[in-house]
């Protein structure tokens, strides 16, 4: 791996956007045949250096080299043609076309009476196969699969062009375990073949599974570059916060004792709460003051299940009774009403509206409680946004900033803001800390905490199952749109138990515990 | 410290097999089921025109729904390329109205008809690359840009003239709207084409190859699926972009003189309105106004139920022609509705 | 000093950025073409007896009335994404039922009272329709608001059995012609809509609302806001105003003309709302940017008549105006202008380094 010159070198790399200087002197060095994993916190710059490695984004100052020569790609397709090709963080790909056609797209086999189909979906067939992905119908609309299968297509398809660098900024973040496994292979079979891979993940196992080299970026600067070899897990975070471990542990929100007694009436209980096609008809109880996890694979029917309880899918089967009370809950704006909140796991989609300023992302669900008519009085709405900002430590703690210029993990907390602003009894928070980097990931698990101690009621979902026991004083295991199990919580549970749950219940296929 | 485990699945290498089910099957098949209903209720229309009126399904009235449809389809055809990466061509009426004038005064004045023809496709294509570069190089909305090129055509042509402009008797031109015998019925009964006919034909065939079977025609549909994803993905999206609205203009350019031969003149005031039909035709045809999904072959259809429509109110005498443009709205409005059901029934079933 | 002009540059900026500055701009360049044919083009009479204003600008004003009405419209439905092309419809239907109603009716104001609020109830449903479709149904607005312009234009004639029905009713013919405080009534109409309009959507929160609808509609409905319902609401208000327009068109010559009334003028609404710096993708919106499309348009219009150019030509100076003002705004001309002020400033220090 050593001794052969970089294939990748840049150097002094410097972007700024409006107000923001998102890159500062940068330099980052990539070699033939290794994985060089990218760390830093959301907004530290690493997606900034993807692009402006492929001319996405102009750089101000720098220069880059690509083997040896001195290049500046005017985007994806020039980087690609130069033997660099990406896959994003999310599925760029078109969901419209087949999945042949998107493995080819830009790529197709030619023939005189133009595209070549057959030659065309066998060549697809070939490079899908490489990911184990021989047993996809090529003809299927991509649309039809799943996120995570998407995911792999992507990675597919930047293998057509046979590619010297592969970039894979976060291409786990939507595949289980058995998939990242599978990719991991893949990786380690391409870098033995000579390809450098520049890879970003948000976890920790996975860094130190797959690199051969980490480079630690904070706020638009380089920490530095290490071998993995030589960087402890405790070293590496403390370099990506640039706080040591000490202060990073007093952030913590561990739920030591999970010993909430629920007693009397339940704040809310749903019976046989179902929909068709994307929820088995199930049971949920949940009281004031707890919080409840549901855990289980993505594509288990959490995020359904949390969704018809806000209204946001209308339930075709069931009852809720809130405080007792019968009550339908079949629009966000009835939920609101009941004070229910909800977040969604699609923040980009779902959450923040990116045009909108931050103090206007955080009183909308408050002022559309209220209605139209009855506006927040610019005094009202600035107590509201100062008490949020500085209780979530948003930053920049600026409410007039546009929400598209914060990083991930702020947007995520003015959207906690944003609910908590409706002095919610039910806080559902699908996948809150999902794509966001540590520090931030803390301190919402410690909101989380300490709104259940107020006596609010949370329902957790998130795909890390530690974090679900962590919080939870009791959590609903699902699989296939159904209810497994319910745990009480307790120091017995661990995030093992619940793979065992998920696990035994899969007669059909060997389960395999780690 | 967050740490993840992800707890495996099984032991299965990669994600379970997923066999193709039927309703994956039928997925697959449902974008081309507004295009299969609307030939449906065209076919269901001729059987009901003959039912009812008799004198449909022979071939005067079927050449004639042709030759006098030909523009249209020829329209049609270039507005699908269009919609289908979710643009909209709101120019192709003015387009013609100037085309038709300035070339119908060319030929008066003299020019050779091939030469009068020539400028009168060019002058189609360099409206188009007007909109077009507006659109993809200065970033101005495809319905904003293609207004002011529908206001600078129009405009144009009424600075030409704004009475009718009769082309010469024995002008070649005419000759593009002669009448080919095929079959010799009866009567009056006979199958004809015109040269505009197979014009239209001859696009239709052209438009399909370079859709179906060219890198440009799968970019067209990649950039109606996700124009961000097709960027990222290296396709070249601006070139194409600025591209379809070069079709769409030649094409308004060539449907001009599919008109103008067939009429024998041209006004300023020509084409009012036809870049509704052509965008009613596209969508009755089922290509969907966001991009991405839809087939040339549809928007022929959509063209051919539009003219059949007139054929039967007139032969009806009984309907209003008030009310032709309430029975075009309100077909309009079935199919849109009827696609709507399609994409929501895929959406549940593709969750 | 210097901070007081990087100050002024500033602020230059935030200004030249504002697409209605270059509307302003326009209109002004507009009248200054009229002031050279003809210097007295800006002068305003007062006609003792009747008490009236009359001269060009009058005229400028009361022309841009209906395309003011239809722009506040078009504007909140463009806020929240959507697009109207129903409203010339719209206007004809209102004109046609209000002709038809007073044909047959005796000329009192009564009589003009009823016929007014049958046709703007009726111009009210039109809009409520576009809404459901398009809130309820969930089609898209453009093919929704199309097939309404379609079947509009039908209905009108459906209602007057093809014919331009005339009639007369001295109350409702006021109300096109009239004048208060020396000022045609319709231009007073429209301000008053246009302020009240205003002052409606940004003293509560429905603009907040309406913008957040059209920057990103899932997200906005988790956050309860009522889609829907707003929708609806501004497809009818835009039906609405529409209709009151309509009323005035016909009502200045007592005669629906059912295939000219409002035709084509939802193309001018629509532009006048893009002038005014609105963006047809949804979003943040500005109503008054919309007024001075509206007067821009009408700006532009007199002056092609008052040049004696054949007014089938104006649409050619429309399109020369859009080009112009999407290029002002587009961000490959402002990096160019940019740029060359670059140079001729490194010029200017290069030059003092000299």
């Amino acid at each position: 791996m050593t001794g052969a010159p970089p294939i990748v070198e840049m150097k002094d790399i410097s972007i700024s956007f409006p107000g923001v200087k998102a890159l500062d002197a940068v330099d980052f060095r990539l070699f033939p045949g290794e994985v060089h994993t990218l760390m830093g916190e959301n907004g530290a710059g690493k997606s900034t250096i993807i692009k402006a490695l492929t001319g996405v984004y102009k750089i101000d100052e720098g220069e880059i080299l690509v083997a040896g020569e001195q290049r500046r790609f005017g985007g994806t397709a020039d980087a690609q043609a130069a033997g660099i090709a990406t896959v994003y963080q999310e599925v760029n790909l078109c969901a419209n076309l087949s999945i042949g056609e998107n493995v080819m797209l830009g790529h197709e086999v030619r023939g005189p009476l133009g595209i070549n189909w057959k030659a065309t979906h066998r060549a697809a067939a070939e490079v899908l196969s490489m990911l184990g992905l021989e047993h996809l119908d090529l003809r299927r609309p991509l649309g039809t699969l799943s996120l995570a299968v998407q995911q792999l297509v992507a990675i597919s398809r930047a293998m057509v062009t046979k590619p010297k660098v592969l970039i894979l900024d976060e291409p786990t973040s939507s595949l289980d375990a058995t998939e990242v496994a599978h990719l991991f292979t893949i990786m380690r079979r391409l870098r033995d073949q000579g390809v450098a891979i520049l890879f970003v993940t948000h976890f920790l196992d996975q860094v130190y599974l797959i690199s051969d080299r980490v480079t630690v970026l904070r706020n638009g600067a380089l920490v530095g570059e290490y071998p993995i070899r030589e960087l402890d897990r405790t070293t590496l975070i403390s370099k990506m916060i640039g706080k040591d471990f000490a202060t990073l542990r007093s952030l913590g929100s561990e739920r030591q004792s999970h010993h909430y007694e629920p007693r009397g009436e339940p704040l809310l209980r749903a019976e046989d709460l179902g929909r068709k096609g994307s929820s088995e008809p199930t049971d949920v109880e949940l009281h004031r003051g707890e919080v409840l996890g549901l855990a289980g694979l993505l594509g288990s029917g959490r995020t359904e299940l949390a969704r018809l309880l806000y209204g946001a899918d209308r339930p075709d089967s069931g009852t809720i009774w809130l405080r007792g009370k019968k009550t339908d809950i079949h629009s966000p704006t009835a939920a609101l009403n009941q004070h229910i909140a909800f977040s969604s796991e699609n923040r980009r989609d779902e959450g923040i509206i990116r045009d909108l300023t931050v103090r206007e992302n955080l009183v909308l669900a408050v002022q559309a409680k209220r209605g139209w008519f009855r506006p927040l009085s610019r005094k009202e709405q600035d107590t509201l946004v100062r008490k949020y900002l500085t209780e979530l430590n948003v930053r920049p703690a600026d409410p007039e900033r546009p929400m598209k210029y914060l990083s991930g993990g702020n947007q995520q907390k003015v959207l906690l803001g944003r609910w908590l602003a409706t002095e919610p009894d039910l806080l559902i928070l699908d996948e809150p800390t999902r794509g966001i980097d540590v520090g931030a990931k803390a301190e919402i698990q410690a909101a989380v905490a300490a709104l259940a101690a107020k006596g609010v009621a949370v329902v957790f979902i998130s795909s890390e199952l530690e974090e679900v026991v962590r919080l939870s004083d009791r959590i609903i295991v699902m699989k296939d749109h159904r209810k497994l199990a319910e745990l009480e919580n307790g120091p017995h549970v661990t995030a093992e138990t619940i793979v065992a749950v998920i696990a035994d219940e899969g007669d059909d296929e060997e389960g395999e515990p780690e | 410290m967050t740490v993840t485990t992800r707890p495996p699945t099984g032991s299965a290498p990669g994600p379970a097999p997923s066999r193709p089910t039927l309703a994956d099957r039928l997925g697959a098949r449902l974008t081309a089921l507004p295009t299969v209903a609307a030939l449906l209720i065209f076919v269901g229309m001729i059987i009901y025109g003959e039912a009812s009126y008799g004198r449909i399904v022979q071939f005067n009235t079927l050449s004639n729904l042709l030759v006098n449809n030909s523009h249209l389809i020829i329209l049609a055809v270039g507005l699908t390329f269009v919609i289908l990466t979710g643009g909209i061509d709101l120019s192709v009426g003015a387009v013609i109205a100037f085309s038709s004038v300035a070339g119908v005064m060319l030929a008066n004045a003299g020019w050779p008809p091939a030469l009068a023809v020539l400028m009168m496709v060019l002058i189609g294509s360099v409206l188009g690359l007007v909109s077009g570069v507006l659109i993809q190089y200065f970033g101005v909305q495809p319905f904003i840009a293609t207004l002011a090129t529908m206001f600078l055509a129009r405009g144009l042509a009424s600075m030409l003239s704004t009475v009718p402009e009769r082309l010469e008797d024995d002008s070649a031109i005419r000759d593009l709207a002669a009448q080919l015998k095929i079959v010799d019925g009866d009567k009056v009964n006979d199958l004809v084409i015109t040269p505009g006919v197979i014009a239209a034909v001859v696009i239709v065939i052209a438009a399909v190859v370079v859709l179906h079977r060219t890198r440009f025609g799968r970019t067209v549909y990649a950039i109606g699926g996700s124009e961000q994803s097709a960027t990222l993905m290296g396709l070249p999206v601006s070139a194409t972009k600025l591209g379809i609205y070069v079709v769409s203009g030649t094409l308004a350019g060539v449907a001009a003189v599919v008109y103008t031969s067939r009429l024998g003149s041209a006004q300023n005031i020509t084409g009012i309105g036809w870049e509704l039909d052509a965008i009613a035709a596209v969508v009755i045809g089922g290509t969907l106004l966001t991009g991405g999904s839809g087939f040339v072959l549809g928007s022929v259809v959509g063209a051919l139920v539009l003219g059949l429509m007139n054929v039967l109110i007139t032969r009806d005498g009984g309907i209003r022609p008030e009310m032709t443009t309430i029975i075009t709205g309100g077909i309009l409005l079935v199919f849109v509705i009827l696609q709507r059901v399609i994409a929501a029934r895929r959406r549940s079933e593709t969750g | 000093m210097t901070d007081l002009a990087s100050r002024l540059a500033a602020r230059r900026g935030t200004i030249v950025r504002n697409q209605a500055f270059w509307g302003v701009v326009a209109i002004v360049l507009l009248l200054a073409i009229n002031v050279v044919s003809d210097p007295s083009y800006l002068s305003i009479g007062y006609n003792d007896e009747t008490g009236r204003l009359s001269g060009n600008l009058i005229d400028i004003l009361r022309a841009a009335a209906p395309i003011l009405m239809i722009a506040v419209g078009m504007c909140l439905v463009v806020a929240t994404g959507g697009i109207d092309l129903s409203v010339g419809s719209i206007m004809v239907v209102a004109g046609a039922v209000s002709m038809e109603l007073l044909h047959g009716m005796d000329g009192t104001a009564g009589d003009a009272a009823l016929t007014l609020a049958i046709a703007l109830g009726i111009a009210t449903a039109l809009g409520a329709v576009n809404g459901i479709l398009v809130s309820v149904v969930g089609l898209q607005p453009f093919i929704s608001t199309l097939v309404m312009m379609l079947a509009g234009r039908g209905i009108a004639k459906v209602i007057t059995g093809g014919q331009n029905t005339t009639a007369d009713n001295d109350s409702f013919a006021w109300l096109a012609n009239g004048y208060v405080l020396g000022l045609p009534v319709v231009f007073l109409l429209a301000i008053a809509i246009v302020v009240l309009v205003a002052l409606l959507v940004r003293r509560s929160a429905l603009g907040l609302m309406l913008e957040a609808i059209g920057m990103d509609s899932r997200a906005s409905r988790l956050a309860g806001v009522n889609r829907r319902g707003l929708q609806l609401t501004v497809y009818s208000v835009s039906g609405l105003l529409a209709g009151i327009a309509g009323v005035f068109a016909t009502a200045s010559v007592m005669t629906v003309d059912v295939s000219r009334t409002g035709y084509l003028l939802e193309l001018d609404a629509i532009l006048a709302v893009v002038i005014g710096g609105t963006s047809l993708a949804g979003g943040k919106f500005s109503i008054g940017g919309a007024v001075i499309g509206g007067l821009l348009i009408a700006t532009l219009d007199k002056t092609v008549v008052f040049l004696g150019i054949p007014a089938s030509a104006t649409p050619a100076f429309k399109a020369v105006v859009i080009v112009v003002l999407s290029l002002l705004q587009s961000e490959r001309v402002r990096s160019l202008f940019r740029h060359r002020r670059a140079l001729r400033a490194q010029s200017q220090k290069e030059a003092v380094a000299a």
